[in-house]
């Protein structure tokens, strides 16, 4: 980005909005990902559209570029059965209202292919998304509400040094009032340890004890009354956080055992060299801990106090990103690869939020031996449960493999399909031995959706199934997994793992 | 197939798909309605089912009651308004008014899809107006250049269900506050004729929300004011004279230094979306930071923090205003059970929704119908009866004017909108309520820019 340049080029004014999302970086990945759309029915233009808006122009624009090649849309069938390797190019492909049979076979196809496959059905005022991809890696997984990484716990040297550095007990009241929370409670926390056996407050009762030892530390006027130091009362209400042992969460713990991570070779992508290196930093320099992430809260205190602290934090993370990349680098030296991995500090900053997400292929989801029954039954104790419509969406799909057509479709249908449906969802539940019961309600709902696709459903869909998509090309954020169930009529939704 | 075709071919079948861009005209009947049209709507209007709404009858009349009859406004017609717009009239309705008072600006393309890079400077009402009104034959959209303000309640009567996809706390609470100024009640029963749903949508990057609400009946804004989040808003001391954060470094020359050097003109006032201003903004802001070594300001945070801009993208958006839709719908038909009453969306992890019921607030201001108490002692300054008017979590008042009836007649106490009343009654806010000869009991009726009508209040002294 043109910084100190005038003005903006047209284009990041254009997407200025979701830049400040996914970065420029995210927007790049954004335009070159080849994406194939299946079947522009209402629910395939709507994701269209919105996968158009964020990434070119439109449709028209293209005529003229060789990147129209981007969105595609034609019948899967002859494809699978003349040349199913046309789908090997893409990032992503996108199966809408597809038959149940197309689909498996795309998906199988798919699978083989490492390409993943999101499938996405609007079917009355139900809507399904099912992500199929063996494994999805994401750097920059922008968690909401991430604690922040202070190792009050267990302070580096520089920021041992720094704390020592205050006397809090010979300060001019301005200094005083103006002292960065972080060091107040660094500052008390030796006293506390010094009364209590270099332990750390661990209940409700010892915090309350600490916070008072915090708050008799505020200054007091001639005549005892204290004195208003907001950022006492910072370090008060932050205490609680503040004092989360640091340590590797079971996410990331996860990702160092998964077996890429353990056999690096030169096919390794670069997500698990990375992953790989940071194990390797937290098992020797960083002693049980994750590289620091170098980012502090604002916080009361004047500028100087509050950057210098900022940039002890921010030092100690470049220091452990640069060794970071040097087993980065003996990673790709033993593999006799020789990259350079640019942004490596600003990889080590999301050391924290790694994340790899896999989803099951829609063949395990299929057969009657690797079903997840467990989660089906164990969802189906509330009759109520959007598994109920899970189970509605796979009676249908017997339903048209049966009679060639899908329930109620006319109405004079309806009636006579209640019944032919309950069949088929009774043969469902036998064939994969299933005990649950499935109200007669939903399958007189599904006969009187006649295979109907409102176009409030279809645009609901569209927004969710866009944005997995975005997930998935530009690898931020994580995607669901696997299985989305949404219910306009209650205005609900549920994530399964199938 | 499709990558064998010669690319001129290829071309030529997209340009085809692309010009029928308008929705399969056919050569339907009289209202331009062709076979099958409605078959989607249809079957949830015409056939009777397990989870209809306790009123549903299926009838074909309720398709012509949507088509020609059902009157909706749709308020904003930017991210969620374009899509609003699209799903009713998709959905069958069609006559449908759209107010919004903004242009069209180019950051708004990666998601406001009824405009065109052409469209830019183009008021957002007409151009939405225009595009839906060509592409789905039949479509009536009305479109008003103007403020919600601009109009009264012989306006916002007409309609029998509001949906509103604003970008304001503010604006939202002056349409809950117009609808409920149209509730009537016999003996203090609500007369359910009066009640306009309001159906409101919000969203901010990968979130956001639906409600229902019925007026009168259901929660409604002012009940739940304590679930928006609070504005940032830098304390003066740390933009003056303790900056930390870029932010703070921007903050400071759009408050402190603008108004001091009016570098573009006297009396020019900072336009966050004039590009010279916010490089001059930027530069300065620049200079500041490295006075205290910060680093981390950047064009495009300094854009940000002066036009307090939100980020947004197109899904967002689209999950939400379908959500929106689908509420229309299924009050417009009694076809289903409306939400009941709050939607939370939110797709930066999976995807996650949470639907609750948002409870009504006893004494609430807009919605209680029941005169709210403000209790001071009378040695109490004006001042602070200000203060907690804007500063209480469910007041939150802008910039409240208050009058009270003082020997008969009606005297402004304060008013802060007005420059010449301003420095008329600011010596008021000095005084003590009982300098003021406010008595214990005594009505107060403060207007604000939250609500369209003044609201009462009763003064009580406290010892």
């Amino acid at each position: 980005m043109a910084d100190g340049s005038k003005g903006k080029s047209t284009k990041e004014q254009k997407y200025d909005r979701q830049l400040r999302l996914w970065g420029d970086h995210g927007q790049d990945a954004l335009e070159n990902a080849h994406v194939c759309v299946i079947n522009a029915t209402a629910t395939g233009t709507e994701l269209l559209k919105n996968l158009v808006l964020p990434g070119k122009c439109s449709i028209k624009q293209n005529i003229k570029s060789p990147d129209i090649s981007r969105f595609q849309i034609f019948t899967p069938d002859k494809l699978l059965d003349n040349d199913p390797e046309f789908f090997h190019r893409f990032s992503l492909v996108i199966g809408v209202q597809l038959e149940e049979s197309t689909c498996l076979r795309l998906g199988a196809v798919l699978w083989n292919a490492g390409v993943p496959f999101l499938a996405c059905r609007t079917y009355g005022l139900v809507g399904y998304m099912r992500l199929a991809v063996r494994e999805h890696t994401v750097i920059e997984s922008h968690p909401d509400n991430a604690l922040e990484d202070l190792r009050l716990d267990q302070p580096f040297t520089e920021l041992k040094n720094h704390v020592q550095s205050y006397n809090l007990d010979n300060m001019e009241k301005k200094h005083h009032s103006h002292t960065p929370w972080i060091i107040i409670v660094a500052k008390y926390l030796e006293k506390w340890y010094n009364e209590h056996n270099f332990q750390l407050p661990k209940n409700y009762k010892e915090k309350e004890s600490f916070r008072e030892l915090i708050r008799n530390g505020i200054l007091q006027n001639e005549n005892g009354v204290p004195e208003d130091e907001e950022n006492f009362e910072e370090a008060i209400k932050n205490v609680n956080t503040a004092l989360n042992p640091t340590k590797v969460r079971i996410l990331t713990l996860e990702i160092f055992d998964g077996e890429e991570c353990k056999n690096i070779t030169s096919q390794t992508p670069a997500f698990w060299i990375m992953a790989r290196a940071v194990k390797e930093f937290v098992e020797s320099e960083g002693g049980g801990n994750l590289p620091v992430r170098g980012t502090i809260p604002d916080m009361i205190a004047d500028s100087e106090k509050f950057i210098n602290l900022q940039n002890v934090y921010r030092e100690k993370a470049m220091q452990d990103a640069l060794l970071v990349a040097k087993h980065v680098e003996s990673l790709l030296q033993s593999v006799g690869k020789v990259h350079v991995i640019l942004l490596f500090f600003y990889h080590s900053k999301n050391a924290a939020f790694l994340r790899v997400v896999h989803c099951r292929s829609l063949a395990d989801e299929y057969s009657v031996e690797s079903l997840n029954k467990d989660e089906i039954t164990s969802c189906m104790d509330s009759p109520d449960c959007e598994m109920v419509l899970y189970l509605m969406l796979r009676s249908i799909d017997r339903f048209h493999q049966q009679h060639s057509r899908y329930p109620g479709v006319y109405n004079y249908q309806v009636e006579e399909d209640i019944g032919k449906l309950k069949l088929c969802v009774n043969s469902l539940l036998q064939e994969y031995g299933l005990n649950v019961n499935v109200k007669d309600d939903y399958i007189h709902e599904f006969c009187r959706y006649g295979a109907s696709e409102p176009h409030t459903v279809a645009s609901f869909l569209g927004g969710c199934a866009a944005q997995e998509a975005i997930k998935i090309i530009t690898h931020q954020f994580v995607p669901f997994n696997n299985t989305f169930i949404y219910n306009a009529m209650s205005q609900t939704s549920a994530t399964f793992q199938l | 197939m499709a990558d064998g075709e010669e690319p001129e071919k290829k071309r030529r079948r997209i340009e085809e798909l692309a010009e029928k861009m308008a929705v399969d005209s056919g050569h339907g009947d009289s209202t331009g309605d062709w076979d099958g049209r409605w078959n989607h709507v249809r079957k949830f209007l015409e056939r009777s089912g397990p989870f209809t709404h306790p009123d549903f009858e299926p009838s074909t009349e309720s398709l012509q009651f949507l088509l020609e009859t059902c009157k909706i406004l749709v308020i904003g017609a930017g991210g969620l308004g374009c899509e609003l717009l699209k799903n009713l009239a998709l959905s069958g309705f069609r006559n449908i008014h759209v107010v919004d008072m903004d242009t069209i600006d180019v950051s708004n393309l990666n998601r406001q899809f009824l405009f065109r890079a052409k469209d830019v400077g183009r008021p957002k009402a007409d151009v939405a107006a225009d595009f839906v009104n060509s592409r789905i034959p039949g479509c009536s959209v009305v479109p008003h250049f103007k403020k919600i303000q601009d109009f009264d309640e012989t306006f916002y009567k007409q309609f029998h269900i509001i949906v509103c996809g604003l970008d304001s706390i503010v604006a939202r609470r002056w349409m809950n506050g117009m609808l409920m100024s149209l509730l009537s009640f016999d003996d203090g029963v609500l007369d359910p004729s009066s009640i306009i749903p309001l159906i409101d949508g919000g969203t901010e990057g990968f979130k956001g929300n639906a409600r229902v609400i019925l007026p009168g009946m259901t929660a409604c804004i002012d009940c739940t004011l304590e679930l928006y989040p609070p504005q940032i808003n830098f304390p003066m001391c740390t933009i003056a004279s303790m900056p930390r954060l870029p932010e703070h470094c921007i903050e400071y020359v759009r408050i402190l230094l603008w108004p001091k050097e009016e570098p573009f003109g006297d009396g020019t006032a900072l336009d966050g979306d004039n590009p010279e201003h916010i490089q001059w903004v930027f530069h300065k802001a620049q200079e500041r930071a490295s006075e205290f070594s910060i680093t981390g300001v950047t064009y495009r945070l300094t854009q940000g923090v002066v036009k307090r801009i939100i980020p947004a993208v197109a899904s967002t958006n689209a999950v939400i205003a379908a959500a929106c839709a689908m509420e229309v719908f299924k009050i417009a038909s009694s076809a289903y059970i409306p939400l009941n009453n709050y939607l939370v969306f939110n797709d930066v992890d999976g995807l996650y929704t949470y639907t609750f019921e948002a409870e009504r607030k006893e004494n609430c201001p807009a919605c209680s119908q029941i005169a709210q108490d403000l209790r001071f002692p009378p040695s109490a300054k004006l001042q602070e009866v200000l203060e907690y008017l804007t500063e209480n979590a469910s007041l939150q008042m802008k910039s409240p004017a208050i009058t009270a009836t003082l020997e008969g007649k009606n005297k402004t106490l304060y008013l802060q909108t007005v420059a010449s009343i301003e420095q008329r009654t600011r010596p008021n806010l000095s005084k003590t309520l009982k300098e003021l000869g406010l008595v214990d009991g005594q009505e107060l009726a403060v207007a604000d820019v939250t609500t369209p009508q003044t609201v009462l209040f009763k003064l009580r002294f406290t010892t």
